[in-house]
Order: C-alpha cells, then sequence, then structure tokens
C-alpha cells in the first residue's frame, strides 16, 4: 500500500492541493496528516474541512500544537503564531474547531507511530533537532517507523540494533529502503512553510510493501499563498517567509 | 533472531540454495539458481549470530541499500534482497574467476600491466562515483574483471551513498576498513569524498608496481594515523628504472590532502591512457620522502585537521568534467577557431579541475596511402599537435590539465565519438562552418557528433560578421 503522508499544512491550500495532486499522480491509497492543519496560513476553513473529508474516507490524522492552540487559550506561542491563532479561531466554526479538539496526540497502524512532534513526551510539543533527540523519541517507543513534523525541515534518523544512531538529511525523489534490522524515525518538512531554504512544498510517501521512504518536494504557487496572507490582515513576515522557505 | 534458513537444496523466495563456497568472517557465499535467471548466481548471508562481529550486520545493510541500486558492467547485478526480519540476503550475479589478489604472488607486475589494470579499475571508479557511491574498501581482493576485461568492484558493506543514509557513520569508534589502502582522510571521520577510493587505488598501483606497501601493514590506529604525515618512500627509490610518468601518477593519488590528487576518477583514467601526455612535476623525479621539518608542519599544523563542509559527490564530479575541444587546424578556421577558444574559455573558467583535451582528425582518404611526411618532408602529425598547442596558448591553463591528440581516421566524426566514448568524455566543444561546399558534399562533422554523441555537446558558430572574414 502507498501511503501519502503530510505535516505542517499551516492552512497554505496552494501548497496543500499541490501536494495532494502529486501525491495521488503518484498511487497513494491512504492519507496521513501529522497535524499542525491550521496557524500561518490563510486558508484554514479550507484546510480543516479537506482534512475531515480524507479522515472519513480513512485517513488518519493526529493533533498538532498549532491545532490544540485553537481549542485552548493556554497554549504558548511567539507573537505571529499567536496573532493568526486567533485569527484562525475566529474562521473555523463549532464543527471544524470540534474536529481539531479531539484529534488524538498519537495513531498507531500496524509498525509505525504517527505524532506531530516527537514520541517521547508527545504533550510537550518538543522538536528533534539533533540525533540525540532523535534517539530519545526512537527509545520511547517500539514502533518500526515514527513519522513526525513540527520543525518544518526533513530528516531521517536511525537506530541499530545495537542502539547505535544514524542521521540523514533526504535527498528529494530518491526512495530509502527502511531497513527491518533498525528503528526509523521520519521527520516530514513542512507542506505549508518549509523552513530548510527551499521553499517548494514537502510530503513524503512510504511504500509499505517495499518499505521505501521517498521524500518529495512539490513547486506551488508561493505569491499567491503569500498574497493571501497579506490580503487577510496577517503578519507580513509569515508571507514573507514562504518565499525564501526560512 | 530465528534460525539460518540456509541449507542447500531450501528454496527461498524462488532461489534454491546450492554450495557453500565461502566462510568469511562477515558473511557466507552460496551458490543458488532461480527458475529464468540464466547468469550464476551467488547468495550472501551475512553471519549475525549472537557473538559475531557487529559490523557483519551493519555493513550488510549497506550492501542491501546499496548494491539493488547499482548498474552497468562494472557491478555485479543483483537479483533479489532478503530482510533480517525472516532470513537477511542479496542475491547476486557470480562474476568468474579470480579477485586481483589471486595476483599477489606474482608482484612486481610490469608496468604496462599494472597501467593496463589500473585504467580498468579506475574506469569503474569513475561508473561507481558517477552512481553516487564510494566504494571505501578498494584492493586487490574487490576486485575482478569480466571476460570481455571490464573491472567489477565487489564488496559494498562499507561504502558510502551520497544520497541514502551512511549507516556506518556513528557505528565504529575506529574508522574501518582495510588499514593498508585507507586514504588519510577516513581516519578524520570523512566518508563522502570520491577521491579516497582514488588514494586506495594509488596504493594498489604503488604495491602491483614496487612489491611494497606504501604504508605497510599496521593495524593499529597509531601505525595508520602516520600516513596523515609522513609520505611513502618514491617508487624511484625502490626501483631505478621506474617511470617517470608512472611516479607521477602514482605519488598524486596517494597525497595527503584530497584536492592534491586527481580531481576525478575518469581523470585519472585519462592519464593511465595516455602516459605520454602525463604532465610531470617534480613529484615524477623525486627519489626521497619529504624532509622532517615538512612532516612536522603537517604533524602539527592545525588547519590540516579542519574539518570540511560535507561535499555533494554529483557535484565534485560535476566540477572535474573532461572536455573535448574539436579543433580544424586548415587554413580558413581563424575566426570559427577564435569563436571555440572563447567558449572553452568561458567554460573553463566555472570549471576549475576541468581538463581540456584538444583534438584534431588528420584525414585519411580512403583509398590513397597516406603518407605522415607532406611534401615538403614535414611531418604532418607534428605540425598538427603544435598548431593544437598553439590554439591553447592564450588559455593560460596549467598543463596538467590540458592533453593535445591529432586523431587519424577516414571519418572524422567516427573518430571524434570513439575518441569521446574510451576517454569518458563529459563535453565535446565543437564548430559548425555556415557554409562550405565540402560540408554540402559530405555532410556535417558537428551534425553527426551532436546527434551521436553520449554526453553534452556545445556546436559553435562564429558570428555572421566574423564568418565572412574567412
Amino acid at each position: 500500500m502507498r501511503l501519502a503522508i503530510f505535516a505542517d499544512i499551516h492552512a497554505n491550500r496552494h501548497a496543500f492541493s499541490a501536494c495532494l495532486d502529486v501525491a495521488r499522480a503518484r498511487g497513494a491509497e491512504r492519507f496521513v496528516c501529522l497535524g499542525d492543519i491550521v496557524g500561518y496560513g490563510a486558508d484554514p476553513e479550507w484546510a480543516v474541512d479537506t482534512v475531515m473529508g480524507l479522515v472519513d474516507d480513512g485517513a488518519i490524522a493526529v493533533l498538532g500544537n498549532h491545532d490544540h492552540a485553537v481549542g485552548t487559550a493556554s497554549e504558548t506561542m511567539n507573537a505571529e503564531a499567536q496573532a493568526a491563532i486567533e485569527w484562525t479561531r475566529g474562521r473555523l466554526s463549532v464543527p471544524q474547531r470540534r474536529f481539531l479538539g479531539e484529534l488524538p496526540m498519537t495513531q498507531r497502524q500496524d509498525d509505525r507511530l504517527y505524532v506531530h512532534s516527537e514520541a517521547s513526551h508527545p504533550a510537550r510539543w518538543h522538536y528533534v533537532r539533533d540525533t540525540p533527540d532523535a534517539a530519545r523519541s526512537i527509545a520511547a517507543t517500539n514502533a518500526h517507523i515514527t513519522f513526525c513534523g513540527h520543525i518544518h525541515k526533513p530528516a531521517l534518523y536511525s537506530m541499530s540494533s545495537a542502539a547505535k544512531m544514524t542521521s540523514f538529511i533526504p535527498t528529494s525523489d530518491v526512495p530509502v529502503q527502511l531497513l527491518g534490522g533498525r528503528r526509523w524515525l521520519a521527520v516530514l518538512g513542512s507542506v505549508g512553510q518549509p523552513r530548510d531554504g527551499n521553499p517548494a512544498a514537502s510530503f513524503a510517501m512510504l511504500d509499505t510493501t517495499t518499505r521505501e521512504l521517498t521524500y518529495c518536494r512539490v513547486p506551488y504557487d508561493v505569491e499567491a499563498a503569500a498574497d493571501q496572507i497579506r490580503a487577510n490582515g496577517l503578519p507580513h513576515w509569515l508571507a514573507d517567509r514562504l518565499l525564501v522557505g526560512k | 533472531m530465528a534460525k539460518s534458513l540456509i541449507e542447500p537444496g531450501v528454496e527461498l523466495d524462488g532461489f534454491t540454495i546450492g554450495e557453500c563456497v565461502h566462510q568469511g568472517g562477515m558473511a557466507t557465499l552460496w551458490t543458488v539458481t532461480h527458475p529464468g535467471i540464466n547468469v550464476p548466481l551467488l547468495m550472501k548471508v551475512p553471519r549475525v549470530a549472537e557473538g559475531e562481529d557487529p559490523a557483519a550486520i551493519v555493513s550488510f545493510e549497506m550492501e542491501q541499500m546499496i548494491v539493488p541500486r547499482l548498474a552497468g558492467p562494472h557491478v555485479p547485478g543483483c537479483f533479489g534482497t532478503g530482510d533480517f526480519d525472516r532470513q537477511p540476503y542479496v542475491v547476486m550475479e557470480r562474476i568468474p574467476g579470480k579477485t586481483l589478489y589471486s595476483r599477489i604472488d606474482e608482484l612486481p607486475l610490469s608496468y604496462e600491466e599494472a597501467r593496463v589494470i589500473g585504467g580498468q579499475i579506475a574506469t569503474a571508479l569513475a561508473d561507481l562515483h558517477r552512481q553516487n557511491v564510494i566504494h571505501h574498501d578498494i584492493k586487490p581482493s574487490s576486485i575482478m574483471f569480466r571476460p570481455s576485461g571490464e573491472c567489477v568492484l565487489i564488496d559494498f558493506g562499507l561504502s558510502h551513498h551520497n544520497q541514502l543514509p551512511d549507516l556506518l557513520q556513528e557505528e565504529f569508534r575506529l574508522p574501518y576498513g582495510t588499514a593498508p589502502y585507507m586514504a588519510p582522510e577516513r581516519l578524520r571521520g570523512v566518508r563522502d569524498d570520491p577521491r579516497s577510493d582514488l588514494f586506495s587505488l594509488g596504493v594498489l598501483l604503488y604495491f602491483f608496481t614496487t612489491g611494497e606497501r606504501p604504508f605497510g601493514e599496521s593495524e593499529t590506529l597509531r601505525g595508520m594515523k602516520r600516513r596523515l604525515w609522513r609520505d611513502p618512500y618514491p617508487p624511484r627509490k625502490l626501483k631505478a628504472d621506474y617511470p617517470p610518468w608512472l611516479q607521477e601518477i602514482v605519488l598524486r593519488c596517494i597525497e595527503i590532502e584530497p584536492t592534491w590528487r586527481h580531481p576525478t576518477a575518469s581523470q585519472l583514467a585519462f592519464e593511465l591512457a595516455h602516459p605520454e601526455q602525463v604532465k610531470l612535476t617534480s613529484r615524477a623525479e623525486r627519489l626521497r620522502r619529504d624532509p622532517l621539518s615538512t612532516v612536522w608542519r603537517r604533524r602539527f599544523n592545525q588547519g590540516m585537521t579542519v574539518q570540511r563542509a560535507k561535499s555533494d559527490v554529483s557535484e565534485q564530479l560535476a566540477s572535474g568534467p573532461i572536455l573535448v575541444v574539436a579543433i580544424d587546424t586548415e587554413e580558413g578556421s581563424t575566426a570559427l577557431n577564435e569563436c571555440l577558444r572563447r567558449t572553452a574559455a568561458q567554460l573553463l573558467s566555472t570549471l576549475p579541475s576541468a581538463r581540456l583535451a584538444c583534438l584534431n582528425v588528420l584525414k585519411l582518404g580512403r583509398v590513397t596511402i597516406d603518407r605522415t611526411l607532406d611534401e615538403q618532408g614535414n611531418n604532418k602529425h607534428i605540425d598538427r599537435l603544435v598548431a593544437l598547442r598553439h590554439w591553447a596558448q592564450p588559455l593560460g591553463l596549467d598543463e596538467s590539465r590540458l592533453t593535445a591528440h591529432v586523431l587519424e581516421a577516414v571519418d572524422p566524426a567516427a573518430a571524434i565519438l570513439e575518441f569521446t566514448r574510451a576517454n569518458s568524455v563529459d563535453h565535446i566543444v565543437i564548430g559548425a562552418r555556415q557554409s562550405s561546399m565540402l560540408r554540402a558534399l559530405l555532410g556535417s562533422v558537428s551534425a553527426k557528433v551532436a546527434a551521436e554523441a553520449a554526453c553534452t555537446v556545445t556546436v559553435v558558430r562564429p558570428p555572421p560578421s566574423a564568418a565572412k572574414q574567412d
């Protein structure tokens, strides 16, 4: 089965619809959403409705910190993110907010674990910045592969049977076989707000039969997404950063 | 993990196990057959039982990832893999014959034979590096030859694939590999420089031509680290008749700093194919090792041990291409040749490691018996070489980056294409004559080259005003 996995959509309709088109063209049969459907971007209603539709058709979705913040005022964020969250809260309907609020922290599917931030303390929203962070996450689960997002920069970590770690910056469109003899943490780049210097939208595909994971990059109309952020009165930096992928 | 399923007669994923042909420290090799596969096959099975070397698992995992992605005549074909959750194995094409290790008792080999073997290995390495893979264990026992003469590289357990996770990255405290052949930068943890393989090939060439290993056989880290500052005896010190061009090549391969070695395996293969054109530097004549002052400077110079940024294998290869410029030395080609030189200069200015081969074809008649001397008794071949060098002179290229070749052929386009193929040329620059009676009669050389070459071709045309001046 071919899975398409999306993280950090952040209400970016242009980016997410481009990724969905590519994923379907590449034969995706099921979808996974790793959280942060909203926040930063200008199209939260569409983003939530689209994910709700996918979930109705069998997709898996987990909670992100921005999704959580829409429902609770207690989540602490920087000023720009907070401004976007408050704007988003006003845009979403009650059923949309309820959908976000009821998303689970983690989901398990066969030997795979899906979580927004990392597996050791999912509710603390820690970033996986380096190999020790990745080792902590892998050690906290018995899943063969953990998928997460949150940091907006793609990376792939593995732990050998002797608990030795490897780290790797994935090459786009080069499938990596996630060998059965070790355990893996696949950190996805962001669909709607990439921060690795490449403005193209990021997602990944997993072939569960061959265990091949492919990181994909999708060019999309970044200007249009940025214009929409500005037109809605959201902080301009949230538009500018899309153009440079930072 | 389950007990090994491998026994003679057992069938696994369609492969029927035959006999065990090798039992090594890391893996066992079995012959296998599969209906519908007609080449001889080998199944490699790692030793993963309790108490075995942990390196066996990791190096098997590397092969499991890398071998199925490799293609071409210089690697064994891969026909299937099995993962650890059932029975780990890789099924590969069985290359007939023995490895180069079987020649060890015959050392030293003749310089000519070593040159040919070195060229075959360099060509295979170039092909491997183009596939983003660094072998990291080049030594006689990982080298075989097909009956057609092509070198085949085997054993990818220590290899690095530039587009896949490097599982050996943090696995071992000490660099893992074959001590006598290991490049110095490997001792500093560098695993992404393809020139590490050129170092190993240089050690092999030194060993095969002198019978001595340049860095000894020490397996201790202390013994291996000496190569970070201590250079070996020049081969001429061991063998007085050692050809200067060969010493130049071998000592360049085993330079301590990767940037002083040949930029790419293709360029090394090119030098081995054209020994008469190897630019001799002070390396060629050297009879002594570096003075102690130099050795001490290397040993205590902090700058040399600074880690460099991660390198991109394909980018590094692309910065050191082999360019060919096809030049017509006939009268009336001045404007075109000027344009060719300008194009070459522009390309070279962005490619600091590129090498340039200037090519001219001395056209032979189909029927007449050509004489190498013209009516005045001048040697046409030499005249053309002089003209090529004269053309290249304004480029101001270091001679180690420049060669000139006069090919004698009936069909110029075919000769240029053959040279390109044999020397793994990356880019041809060729002029097109705007309008000529000859072109109308014989067809265009540049059009045929552009249509049939396997590499990039730039066809240069002089601006219309310049063309008229001729």
